[in-house]
This record gives structure tokens, sequence and C-alpha cells, in this order.
């Protein structure tokens, strides 16, 4: 396997790293004004997720970082033509970041409340604009003989990636509410389970639709076909432990059901990384978008060594933090 | 205005306002783990409770220093494409590598830090903290290896075929002399920061509230600030000469610029101020310390300092008709204002530490103002540095291989820059107002109350309290 393509394998896992993570805190944020139906609740909703969410959020930083060094062309012509999306996606998580951090600084009511409404929004917004992003990646975009975007904002709203950014949503609070159920005791953690439950249904046939939509209509490939099969089986295997009550299986199902479905996505990409609609000699591939394979192997030997030691370390931390949490654990204010 | 003009607009303003946050959440992160150390090793429950009050300032700040960070790795992307696809090669790598081992390290670690307080043993707790201060290190070890890379390109070739640069040599961009002074001179300009704002709290308190049982706390940490301001200070003058001297090696435009000194001279004098006519063509007065920028610029007192003219006509002999010199005037005076603020630090903490001298309690009125407007004089001086070391490299965004007006993304509308400018100028405005008001809520508070003793030999155990700090 030469080196870009070994990148290209990368960039796949650092998203799925992304989306396996920080996918359940945006589900949370999501359901905070679900779950959260006093201020006793909304804590112990926000702090299933306090410790970790900043750490999940530089998953998507390495994957950037990560772009711009292994494949320039991908990362330039998707972050200008993607500009007024991405440009949502910032402002929503720079406000999302600073709720988490400023909600508790003070105990006046309405300062908490329009910091959980910055939470939801803030949630909300990536969670289905992502989906929005790579539903457009997958299916192309308007590329000119220069590899630059042609379209316009109102291309990338076309219905497949409106379908991709509701089933990245829907997964998303999907993963959540299973995470919420697996962390937290008592009611939330009931009620947790049945909006899984809900959420997981929505969520099983959007995903089914959007994936054989993909495969049937967009484009393919066996790999693709066998990801998509077992991201729907995981899925659904997820929801079964969730229907059952088994917490730590049914977040494994989720989880394993987001990677998978990154990983049909990148295997349907494969072997272009942003193909064009216009003609497909103006597509960028694994090969026209890449470095050099002198900074690709540099990449790949920092990569090698860091990322299972950063794995550990996030590893660790999840196991510190594995106890259950319910509202008798927050301290009066 | 132009999409061009916008976008640069964009950037001074994104990076100068993430830059406010950032020296504060180096420095004061490496101030905090100092604390915190003392408590841990001497047992003295002062600094804990300084660990824990300054510690809460570090976590207001800190939040917003990770939020607009993503806005500035995003950014080279959506508003300079052509200048990613041009050094993508070579800046992109240490870019990814910084998000790897820094961003990981220190956002893992903070959460461990934050929440942890009664989950880890002590001496763990207390190496997530040291673990978040060398994240942030690592993190401006190689963001300023890339930035030193766009003032003088080292380790690669430009391929015509492409039509891009391409790395050739990754230790000597990590190793670029530009790199190796521009590192330690930012690190001291953070605790700089740091230690201004350590110090102008503590101030605050010792002179409004004296006499109470946090006097004793405070007087360490205003001691601990004003040494840390004075050292600082000293190695920001240190690194910035040696900075000077390889600026004027590899980019004498810059130097010449910093003095605005349009011709050649042998020796050259530094001027401290200029006033000149309206439109700058004439000087009408001058205070000038004789022979100085011939030190500056050279180590030697009788050195020829080239001036801008020279270098112009140099440029266009070399690299085609054009104009190769950056805004005088903004180069001029940001260079000075860096410099005069960050002095101005320096002066206050020797003050303070005069009024603090043999068990003295500082009293003056004076002092007080002074401690007020302190910790805003390094930001002053941080934000005047980048200016003028990113104004000063003007009009090229990679210096002599690309021009800044080549690097923008063609296919960004004027109206999206419009967009995104005035979006980030409004929510970072909204968002400045809210965590300055945090700030001063929470420095005026003062010292948390000792927390009662717990039983700190029992280990993990299920039924302890998680620290909720949400």
């Amino acid at each position: 396997m030469d080196l870009s393509t070994l990148w290209f394998l990368l960039i796949a896992v650092l998203f799925t790293g992304y989306f396996v993570l920080e996918g359940f805190d945006f589900g949370v944020g999501v359901l905070l004004p679900v779950l959260g139906r006093d201020e006793r609740e909304r804590r112990v909703v926000i702090n299933t997720i306090g410790p970790v969410w900043d750490g999940n959020e530089v998953w998507v930083l390495t994957a950037g970082g990560a772009m711009f060094a292994a494949f320039p062309e991908w990362y330039a012509t998707l972050f200008s033509g993607f500009y007024l999306p991405l440009l949502l996606i910032l402002a929503a998580l720079i406000l999302r970041g600073v709720a988490f951090e400023y909600r508790g600084k003070r105990s006046d009511p309405q300062w908490k409340a329009r910091w959980d409404k910055a939470i939801f929004a803030g949630s909300l917004v990536p969670a289905l604009l992502w989906g929005v992003a790579f539903g457009n990646i997958v299916r192309g975009v308007r590329l000119d003989a220069d590899h630059e975007y042609a379209g316009g904002f109102w291309h990338l709203l076309n219905p497949y990636a409106l379908l991709a950014g509701l089933v990245t949503l829907s997964l998303f609070v999907t993963h959540g509410a299973v995470f919420l159920a697996l962390k937290t005791t008592g009611d939330i953690r009931v009620r947790a389970n049945a909006i899984a439950a809900r959420a997981g249904l929505v969520a099983a046939v959007l995903a089914v639709v959007f994936l054989a939509w993909t495969l049937v209509g967009v484009r393919g490939g066996a790999a693709a076909v066998v990801f998509a099969v077992l991201a729907a089986a995981a899925l659904l295997g997820g929801l079964a432990a969730n229907r059952a009550g088994r917490e730590g299986w049914a977040f494994l199902g989720t989880a394993a059901a987001i990677a998978l479905a990154v990983a049909t996505l990148f295997s349907a990409l494969f072997p272009d990384v942003l193909p064009s609609t216009l003609d497909s000699a103006n597509s960028l591939t694994v090969d026209n978008a890449s470095s050099t394979p002198y900074t690709l192997k540099i990449m790949t030997w920092v990569a090698v060594v860091f990322t299972p030691i950063v794995l550990l370390y996030q590893g660790w931390t999840y196991w510190v933090f594995r106890r259950r949490i319910g509202v008798r654990d927050i301290p009066d204010a | 205005m132009d999409a061009l003009d916008l976008a640069r607009w964009q950037f001074g303003v994104t990076t100068v306002y993430h830059f406010l946050f950032v020296p504060i959440t180096i420095g004061l992160s490496f101030l905090v783990a100092v604390m915190q150390t003392v408590w841990v090793r001497s047992g003295d429950e002062r600094w804990l409770r300084l660990t824990k009050f300054y510690g809460k300032l570090l976590l207001i700040n800190f939040a917003m220093g990770v939020v607009t960070g993503i806005v500035q790795e995003f950014q080279f992307g959506m508003n300079w494409s052509d200048y990613s696809r041009f050094v993508g090669d070579i800046f992109g790598a240490p870019l990814a590598i910084e998000a790897l081992l820094a961003f990981f390290l220190e956002s893992t670690f903070l959460g461990l830090w934050i929440f942890g307080w009664d989950r880890l043993p002590r001496r763990v707790h207390l190496a997530t903290i040291w673990a978040v201060s060398i994240g942030t290190i690592l993190s401006a070890y190689f963001i300023l290896a890339a930035n030193s890379w766009m003032q003088h390109p080292v380790g690669y070739h430009f391929n015509p075929e492409t039509g891009r640069a391409e790395l050739t040599d990754f230790g000597a961009v990590l190793t670029n002399k530009v790199t190796l002074v521009t590192f330690p001179h930012t690190l001291a300009g953070c605790f700089l920061t740091a230690g201004a704002l350590v110090l102008a709290v503590a101030l605050w308190h010792l002179i409004r509230r004296p006499g109470t049982d946090q006097t004793s706390a405070f007087r360490g940490a205003a001691k601990l600030g004003a040494w840390v301001t004075v050292v600082a200070a000293v190695a920001t003058l240190v690194t910035g000469d040696i900075q000077g001297k390889i600026m004027t090696d590899v980019q004498p435009m810059k130097m010449a610029a910093a003095e605005a000194l349009y011709e050649t001279e042998q020796p050259a004098a530094f001027s401290i101020f200029t006033i000149g006519t309206l439109d700058g063509s004439r000087e009408v007065y001058s205070l000038k310390v004789p022979d100085l920028l011939s030190w500056l610029a050279t180590g030697d007192f009788d050195g020829e300092v080239k001036g801008i003219n020279d270098i112009q006509d140099q440029y266009v002999a070399e690299f085609g008709p054009g104009s190769y010199t950056p805004v005088i005037p903004v180069t001029y005076w940001s260079f000075r204002l860096m410099i005069g603020f960050g002095m101005l630090a320096a002066l206050a903490a020797v003050w303070a530490l005069w009024t603090l001298r043999r068990g003295r309690a500082p009293a003056s009125r004076w002092l007080l103002r002074t401690a007020l407007v302190l910790p805003l004089l390094p930001l002053a001086a941080n934000a005047f540095g980048w200016i003028f070391t990113e104004m000063g490299r003007q009009p090229w965004i990679v210096f002599s291989e690309m021009l800044t007006r080549d690097g923008v993304s063609r296919t960004v509308s004027t109206g999206e820059v419009v967009t995104s400018l005035a979006g980030f100028t409004l929510l970072y405005g909204l968002l400045a107002v809210i965590e300055v008001g945090l700030l001063l809520r929470f420095a005026k508070a003062g010292l948390p109350e000792p927390p009662p003793p717990t039983d700190s030999g029992a280990d993990d155990t299920e039924d302890r309290p998680l620290s909720f700090a949400y």
C-alpha cells in the first residue's frame, strides 16, 4: 500500500474517532433540554461528558491538520468550497465550548438557561452539518479543471446531503442517549433508555435509506456494501441491547454503527477524495491531492508513535471517570 | 475593500484575539502547576487555595483559547486556500503534529485536572496539570516552527511542475534558526503575561483588603508573579536582541521597517519616537539614541544597517518589479509599542517587589491603579509583537516565495468573507465582554475557603464523590 492510501485510511480513522467520540457528546448536548428537566438533572447530563468533551473535539483538529499535511489540495478545496457551512460549524463549536465552561460559573438561572441554549444549538448544528458536508464529499461537488469549487452555497443543500445530515443528527442523538443511559442512575437513565429506543428507530430508518441511496444511486463497491450491511447490523444490535437494558453493549453497538458508516463512506469514496460532478477528470484523488512521499513518511512515523499514546491516555480518562452519576451526586450549588 | 483585504483583516482580528488567551494559558498553566507543586510538597494550604483560585482564572481563559484556536486551523483552508495548496507539504505537518502531540495532551489532561481533584491520588493529579503545561508549550513550538517557515523558509525546494513548495528536510524546518529564537522569545512573553496577571490580582487584594486570612497567601502570589514578570522581561530582551540580529540577516527589510530607516546608515541610530508631518514624508522631531540600531541589527555599534530604499532596489532586481516595502508606520510603531508595553509591565513588577520588601504591606493608591492596568500591558506588547512580525513580512505571505495577494482563496466571494469577518467580530466581541466579566468576578471573589480535611490515604473507591466542575 502506498503512503497516500495509508493516509487516506488514517484520515478515515481520525474522522471515525471524531464521530464516535464527539458523536455522543453532540447527542448529549442535543438531549440536554429534553432530559434535563431541572437544574440538578441538567448538571447530571452535562457532567457525564464534562471531563471528556474537549479531548473528543481534538479529533477533528487532528483530522483537519492531517488533511492539510497529507492532502493539501483536498484541505484547500474543501475548506474554501464549504465556506458557509464550516463557518456555522465553527461558530457553533465556539459557543458550545465556552458554554460548558461558563454555565456553572454563575448561579443566576437566566445565565444558565442562555448557556443551555448555546449547548443545545452548538451541538445540534455541527451534528447536522458534518453529515451534510460528508454527504457532499461522497456525492461529489462541482469542481472545475483547477480542482476549485465552482458551485455555490445552495448546491451544498441537495436532498442527498441533507438526508446525510439527518442521519448523522439522529445517529448522534441515539448514541448520546445510549451513552447517557450507560453513565447515569435513576430516572434519567430510564428516560434516556426510552429516548434511545425512539431516536434509534428514526436513525435506523434514515441510515438504511441513506446507505442504500449511497450504494445504488451515488457510488459503491464491494467493501462499501459490506461495511453498510455491518453498520446497519451494528445499529440494530445496539438497539436490541438497549431494549434489553444491556447499556454497555448498546453503546458498543451505536459506536460500531457510526464507525462502520464512516467506513462505508470512505470506502465508497476511494480512490477519490473529492469527486467532481462536472467531469471526473477534475476530481481530487488520493494521488493528485496528496503531499510528497517524504512528508507522508514523516507524518506516518509521527502518527505511528503518538496515536497509540493518545489512545492510551484518553482511554485512561474514560476509566477514571467510569462511574455512573445521578441527581443524588450533585452537590447543592 | 475586496475579499483579499477582508481576509487579511479577518486573519489579523482572529489571530490577535486568539493570542490574548494563548499567552495566559501557556504561562498560567505553568504557574498554577508550580503553585500546586508547592502545596503537594510542603502541605502548605495557602498554596492549595492559590492553586484553586488562579486555576479558576486559568479555566475561564483556557476555554476561550481553545475555541478561538479551532478557527485558526480552519481559516487557512477557508480564506487562504492557494496559500494552503502552495505550502501544505511543509506547513501542514507541524500543524497536524501540534494537534496530535499537544492539543490532545492539554485537552485530555485538563479534563482530568478539572474533574480529578477527588478522584485521583494527589501526585497523579499534580502530574495532570504538568501534562497540560507541557502540552501548551509543545503547541507553541510547533506553531512557531510553522510561522517561522513563513518568515524564513528552509528545508524545501520549489517544484516548478506542481507549482508548490516541497519539503526536503523536516529537521531543518524544526531547527530553523528563526524558530529556535522565536520560541524562547514567545515563551518569555507568555510568562511575562501570566506573571503580570498573577501579580496584579494579588496586589489588588493586598492593597484593597489588607489584613485578612488571605493576605499571607496573596503575598506569596504577588512575589511569585513579580519575579516571574521581571525575569521573563529580561528574557524577552535577551531573546529579542538575538532575534533582531537574525532578522537583519534573513529579513533585512523588516529590520529597516522597524526603524523606518530609508537610507542605509553606518552607524545607525535608534529613535525612541518620531513625530513626522501628517503625510509621513518629513520628520519634524525625533528622539534618537546614537548607534543603537547598529547594535540591535548587527551586534556592532559601528555596523552598517541597510535602508529601505536599497533593499527595495535589490528586491526589484531579484524578484521583479513591485513594492517590497511593508506599511512603515505600522512596523515602526508596533515595534516600539511591543518593547514599551513589555518594559512598563516589568517596571511595575519591580515597583511591586520594592513595596513588598522585608514583610512590608503595599498600600500605595498609585500602585493599586497600576495593578488595574498591569494585566493589559503584556497583552498589548504581545499583540504588537505579532503585528510587527506579520506586517513586517508583507507583501510576502512566505518570504521570498509567495505574495500575500496570491495566497487568498479565489473561489470565496467578498460577501462570504464579509459574513465571516462580521460574524467572528460580533461573536468575539460578545464573548470578550462575558469573559472579562467572569474574570473580574472571580478575581475579586478572592481565595476559596480551605477545604475540609479528607482522608487522602484512601484510594480510588466507587463511593468517592466526583468533582462536579460543571
